[in-house]
């Protein structure tokens, strides 16, 4: 498993080489520095994972944990250090599978959608950046260099979202990312920090009595770790920043804001959960309180929005939320035995990964079509855009969880070990399912069905009442429709393997089964919603559509507005914080302390104005001063001593 | 001749050759082989330190000569150095190096300049190898006097008002100082100024101990930037000339952390237990109030100076935690802020000669029109809001790794109050990326406006790979300061 | 014999008169001579300790003798600065010579 290490060095130096050196690289030599680098470490993650899962259980059952390199970094303490290294166990190398792929398939259709861009060279130093730390992030052998490269996807990407960066929106955008992940971060640090003082180590395997007698304070750190998870993968109310992350350019937001990063969350549970589910199964339960109001809040909020790259960002919440809840309903680390939700949100997070980077990178070759983010500019696409139309459709599919697509299987299982926990929990998330399944056919309607907005402007064009002739719609070049078909397919046939052999909590081999009952009722809610979807929007807007917006104008303006969720951030950030804390402490220092200072300052002067009178010059006043000196003295001399 | 003499021959050499030259030719090469000299020298010192160190020299400081120049007093010019002292003097070479490119443009005057600024690095260089209480003394007031002068005449904006008030309360504290050492060499019994052998004496009463580390942390406090004596920084930074913004952040800030560490809790371990407790609440009150009172402040050179306020808050903070790793950090800390803050204040300084302004309201799209110094920027920003793999993440993780190993309520709530810093930092780090350097330029006449001059990319490059290199291979620094932080604390910790 | 204490008085007057004149006269010659009125206080008290206390001894007189010494050879000095600062200024009235301040 020595070959590991390139997967790491590899990004990195392709993002050495084009940082440095980039801006003097054409664009096809640096694009395709990017992209090769890439190909191989996913070529060496495929064979990594072949060789892991092929060289088969140990003698205990269980698929060994390697870990092929580690070398301490900064020693701390007697017994902490911050260690680097690479560690291989199921989920790390199933997510090395997940990052590359995505990562590559991204890479590649950038080749179509930022071509010509300017800083077309940057674009790919970042991606190697990204995809370099999330690399890190999933192979961290500890916590510690967890948190390392948690920091560093964060800066990547902040420095991608704001790619472009003489756009407002782009710049505030990746500020808000930033800074609420920061924030979220914050938690996770001081978690860590108790994690590493009670346990003694970094690990992830500590030592359990050293736990034990820790009492209280491990679930407390554990829980805020889940802050920080909760914070990149967007939990309710931290999720402020996904949507806004849009603005960066639209294979990004495929790679980073839907298929990996948001997951690392997810991730970071799974990677603890052992130490949850023995010390703090409390918190798990919390985590899935907290993830089912996000999936049921996102998927409301999806429901009426204009902006296709946002209706994708809420349903992507709303989708790790059904990761979080999947580990949140766990109550044992056998999935036989209300342990099913780990391999479940595992399963999800990979199938997920999928079918989400291809809404989005079919998105993508959306607007590089129609040249706008707003669903009134689309419609009628489909005649225009075969290609992207039927992979978008298999996507849709996929997340609305209909057979045989990969969205079916995973979700069937979440739902199963939803209803394992809670029968109301498995009601509820079902309907977030249907739910989602309706916004999914919403967008898919308003895009490639209805009213054509190409033919309409150009009908318009021909009456003579607007000046410019409309952009004619075209398919996406080969560079981003290849990716694409090979997402399609994955989407497609992912739900075939059997997950459950390779990923389970306690790391027995389970075998998938489906629960007949949970997947009819869940398939038929899903129909239910793509039937809504249908009659509502196959047609345009009909009469239907138009009663439901005038009967709940309230509601969908709301949910329009996000709830007004950013409002608050706003309100928090701008009102409070800066002019409610910070102007007031700088008004403070000038005015207070440094006022004080200045005080001191001409107190003195004044002080030395006033006794400056006694130097007056006049010789005999002086003399004065000295004879009384001089008694004075005298007195003295005489009397006391 | 001991090595370390030469830290102070080299820049005497320099004042008389500076005094000697006759144009700006010879000026400049008179400072860059100065410098380039010193530099040379403070990495060979660091290297045969380590290797010294390694070969078994267990000394608590190496090098150590010593030449009584005032018997009466016991003053004697004593020097030697530890693995604390070294990364100090190291830190200030590179400074005092790349601060002479950052000049390099300078006028008028610039032979004077350089002549008081070689006399202020005589003085940072003189303390640090000092191991004698009045002889580190006499070069920490050798290194604040040209500072009143450096930014009376060679600053901006209300210079005379802050070169006065930075004088002023920096003399404030030396005040103290002298108060504080007089009163360690009485209450040691009078009769050595040696720090190592009044550490060795360890016979100075509790209740004196008690009067004097206040009065001692309070002087070197005020150099450290520690609330409410900070109100210097911003102002004197704001008015400095680039080349000594960086100097005094990057090094004459440290020489307030070092003292504190040095000279108050070496030497009065007692109350520095005892009383930590007091400039503890200060120092957290540092850490926060600085940074958050960076974020409403528009002009870039205040939003650096509360940031250094911040930053060397965190030093004292970690210091004064006393835990042998809490205490690395600190160190550690010194030296990426140091290095952070000098390359900070240099693009400032090169981004207000272009467009002379640094107010953030009047700058934007700066990206486009000097890609270098904007990139510059960035990277200094996310260095300074602790990104890993720049010196700051690890100085500030290990600091709070450290402060967590005290275990009780107290300790704990003020570092979790300590760690929101790092929020608050990449709040105001990031407003001004936003708006100084994202956008479109709204000014024309920055447009025409060009990139950096070589000298300018030289200082920059060098501090970023320092920054960078002490970030991604921390453990030779942390191996290096490790001894010298392991006796302080043997001490503190009896 | 004139008791002692006679002369004693004469001399606390004289001393007084001399302070008193010193810090009062508005003229630089005034204050000199105030000045002259002081030392002959002084020179009296020393002959008359010695005199009527120590008359073995002459350290008294002695010390009479050089005050007197010292008396002239001051008045000349002073009377040279008095004279230059009235050529220079134009004054020796006191309350005019103020340029020694701050």
């Amino acid at each position: 498993m020595e070959h590991t290490i390139f997967i790491l060095a590899l990004p990195l130096l392709s993002f050495l080489i084009l940082a440095l050196a980039g801006m003097k690289l054409p664009h096809k030599v640096a694009g395709t520095i990017g992209t090769l680098s890439l190909a191989t470490v996913t070529v060496l993650a495929y064979v990594t994972a072949a060789q892991y899962f092929g060289a088969g259980r140990g003698a205990d059952g269980l698929f060994p944990t390697l870990v092929p390199y580690n070398f301490t970094w900064l020693p701390l303490t007697e017994s902490l250090q911050i260690e680097m290294g690479i560690m291989l166990d199921p989920i790390s190398v199933m997510m090395l599978m997940v990052i590359s792929t995505v990562s590559l398939m991204v890479h590649i259709y950038s080749f179509g959608y930022m071509k010509g861009e300017k800083g077309f060279q940057r674009y790919y130093a970042f991606l190697s950046l990204f995809t370099f730390s999330m690399l890190g992030l999933v192979v961290a052998t500890n916590i510690f260099q967890m948190y390392i490269f948690w920091e560093l996807v964060g800066v990547s990407s902040y420095l991608l979202i704001g790619f472009y960066y003489t756009k407002k929106a782009a710049i505030a955008a990746s500020k808000k990312a930033f800074i609420v992940t920061r924030f979220a971060d914050l938690f996770f640090l001081v978690g860590i920090l108790f994690y590493g003082y009670y346990a003694g180590t970094f690990s992830f395997e500590p030592d359990v009595r050293l736990l034990f007698s820790a009492g209280i304070v491990i679930p407390v750190a554990l829980g805020l770790m889940f802050i920080g998870g909760a914070g990149k993968s967007a939990m309710f109310p931290l999720h402020i920043w996904l949507p806004d992350a849009m603005e960066g350019p639209t294979p990004v937001s495929a790679l980073i804001h839907a298929a990996t990063m948001v997951v690392a969350g997810v991730y970071l549970v799974a990677r603890m959960f052992p130490i949850f589910i023995e010390f703090a199964p409390q918190v798990l339960h919390i985590i899935a309180y907290v993830g089912a109001f996000t999936a049921l809040y996102a998927a409301v909020v999806a429901c009426a929005q204009t902006d296709i790259k946002r209706v994708l960002a809420f349903s992507t919440i709303s989708q790790i939320a059904f990761m979080m809840v999947a580990l949140g309903v766990c109550t044992s680390d056998d999935p036989h035995a209300g342990g099913l939700g780990y391999m479940a949100s595992m399963f999800h997070l990979f199938t997920h990964a999928m079918f989400k980077g291809l809404l989005f990178l079919g998105a993508g070759a959306i607007i590089h079509a129609v040249h706008s983010n707003e669903r009134d500019c689309m419609g009628g696409l489909r005649k225009y855009m075969p290609v992207t139309h039927i992979t978008f459709l298999i996507a849709c599919l996929a997340i609305a969880g209909i057979f045989p697509f990969s969205g079916f299987f995973s979700k069937d299982e979440i739902l199963t070990a939803c209803y394992s926990y809670a029968p109301m929990m498995e009601v509820f998330m079902s309907g977030v399912a249907g739910l989602t399944a309706f916004y999914m056919f919403r967008l898919y309607f308003l895009i490639f069905w209805g009213k054509s907005y190409y033919e309409s402007q150009l009908a318009l064009f021909e009456k003579g009442r607007i000046e410019k002739k409309p952009h004619t719609p075209h398919e996406a070049p080969a560079a981003m429709l290849i990716p694409m078909v090979i997402l399609a397919a994955i989407s497609c046939l992912a739900g075939f393997i059997p997950f459950g052999e390779f990923i389970t909590a306690n790391g027995e081999a389970y075998e998938i089964h489906l629960n007949t009952g949970v997947a009819i009722s869940s398939t038929l809610l899903a129909i239910i919603g793509i039937a809504t979807a249908t009659i509502m929007y196959m047609k345009g807007q009909n009469k239907v559509t138009l009663t439901m917006k005038v009967r709940s104008k309230k509601f969908i303006q709301a949910a329009y507005h996000r709830f007004y969720m950013d409002e608050l951030w706003l309100f928090v950030t701008k009102k409070v914080i800066f002019r409610g804390i910070s102007r007031p402490i700088a008004w403070f220092d000038k005015h207070a302390i440094d006022a004080f200072m200045d005080l001191l300052g001409s107190a003195t002067q004044t002080f030395a104005r006033q006794i400056r009178t006694f130097q007056s010059g006049n010789i005999q006043s002086y003399c004065i001063w000295f004879l009384h000196g001089v008694m004075i003295l005298a007195l003295i001399l005489i009397f006391l001593v | 001749m001991n090595i370390l003499n030469l830290f102070i021959v080299i820049p005497l050499i320099m004042l008389l050759a500076l005094w000697a030259s006759r144009n700006l030719r010879q000026t400049r090469s008179v400072m860059v082989v100065g410098s380039s000299l010193l530099l040379l020298l403070a990495i060979y010192l660091t290297t045969d330190f380590i290797a010294q160190r390694g070969a078994g020299a267990d000394a608590e400081f190496l090098y150590a000569a010593s030449w009584q120049w005032y018997a009466p007093m016991n003053i004697c010019y004593s020097i030697g150095v530890d693995g604390i002292s070294v990364a100090m003097i190291l830190l200030s070479a590179i400074i005092v190096f790349t601060g002479t490119f950052a000049s390099w443009r300078l006028q008028p005057m610039t032979k004077e300049f350089f002549l008081w600024y070689v006399l202020l690095s005589l003085g940072v260089f003189g303390f640090f190898i000092s191991t004698d209480l009045f002889t580190m003394f006499m070069f920490y007031e050798t290194a604040l006097i040209p500072m009143y002068l450096l930014i009376g005449v060679w600053g901006s904006g209300r210079k005379e008002y802050s070169a006065m008030k930075l004088t002023l309360m920096l003399m404030g504290g030396s005040a103290f100082l002298l108060m504080g050492i007089l009163g360690i060499y009485f209450g040691s019994g009078a009769t050595t100024m040696n720090i190592m052998e009044i550490a060795a004496l360890a016979n100075i009463p509790v209740n004196v101990q008690y009067i004097f580390f206040p009065i001692i942390f309070l002087g070197f406090g005020v150099l450290g930037a520690l609330f409410p004596f900070h109100t210097w920084s911003p102002d004197g930074h704001a008015s400095a000339p680039t080349s000594v913004s960086m100097l005094h952040a990057g090094v004459l800030m440290k020489l307030g952390g070092y003292g504190c560490f040095r000279v108050a809790m070496y030497l009065l371990p007692q109350a520095a237990n005892d009383l930590a407790w007091i400039f503890i609440i200060l120092t957290t009150i540092s850490v926060v109030y600085g940074a958050l009172s960076a974020i409403s402040q528009t002009d870039l050179k205040y939003i650096n100076a509360y940031s250094s306020v911040s930053h060397c808050g965190l030093v004292l903070f970690a210091l004064l935690m006393m835990t042998r790793t809490s205490c690395t950090g600190a160190i550690l800390q010194m030296l990426s802020h140091g290095l952070m803050t000098a390359l900070f204040f240099a693009l400032i300084g090169m981004i207000y000669g272009r467009t002379h302004t640094r107010d953030i309201h009047e700058l934007s799209g700066l990206m486009k029109i000097m890609p270098f110094l904007s990139v510059g920027y960035i990277i200094a920003g996310l260095a300074n809001l602790g990104l890993p793999g720049f010196s700051g993440f690890v100085a500030e993780m290990t600091i709070f790794v450290g402060s967590f190993e005290q275990p009780d309520i107290f300790h704990r709530t003020v570092t979790i109050i300590a760690c929101t810093s790092i929020v608050i930092t990449a709040v105001y780090i990031l407003r001004v990326v936003g708006k100084i350097l994202y956008g479109e330029c709204r000014n024309e006449h920055h447009l025409a406006l060009s990139d950096a001059t070589w000298d300018e990319r030289f200082t920059v490059i060098c501090l970023i790979i320092c920054v960078a290199g002490l970030g991604i291979a921390p453990m030779w620094v942390s191996n290096l300061i490790d001894g010298g932080v392991g006796n302080i604390f043997t001490i503190l910790h009896p | 014999m004139i008791p002692a204490e006679y002369y004693l008085v004469l001399a606390a007057l004289l001393f007084f008169i001399g302070v008193f004149g010193f810090f009062t006269r508005r003229n630089l010659l005034g204050v000199l001579i105030s000045t002259e009125l002081v030392l002959n206080a002084v020179d009296i008290n020393f002959a008359v300790f010695n005199a009527y206390y120590f008359p073995e001894h002459l350290e008294g007189f002695f010390f009479t003798m050089f005050a007197i010494g010292i008396a002239a050879s001051e008045t000349a000095v002073a009377i040279a600065i008095i004279l230059n600062v009235y050529r220079n200024m134009r004054t020796i009235r006191l309350k005019e010579l103020k340029k020694l301040k701050f």
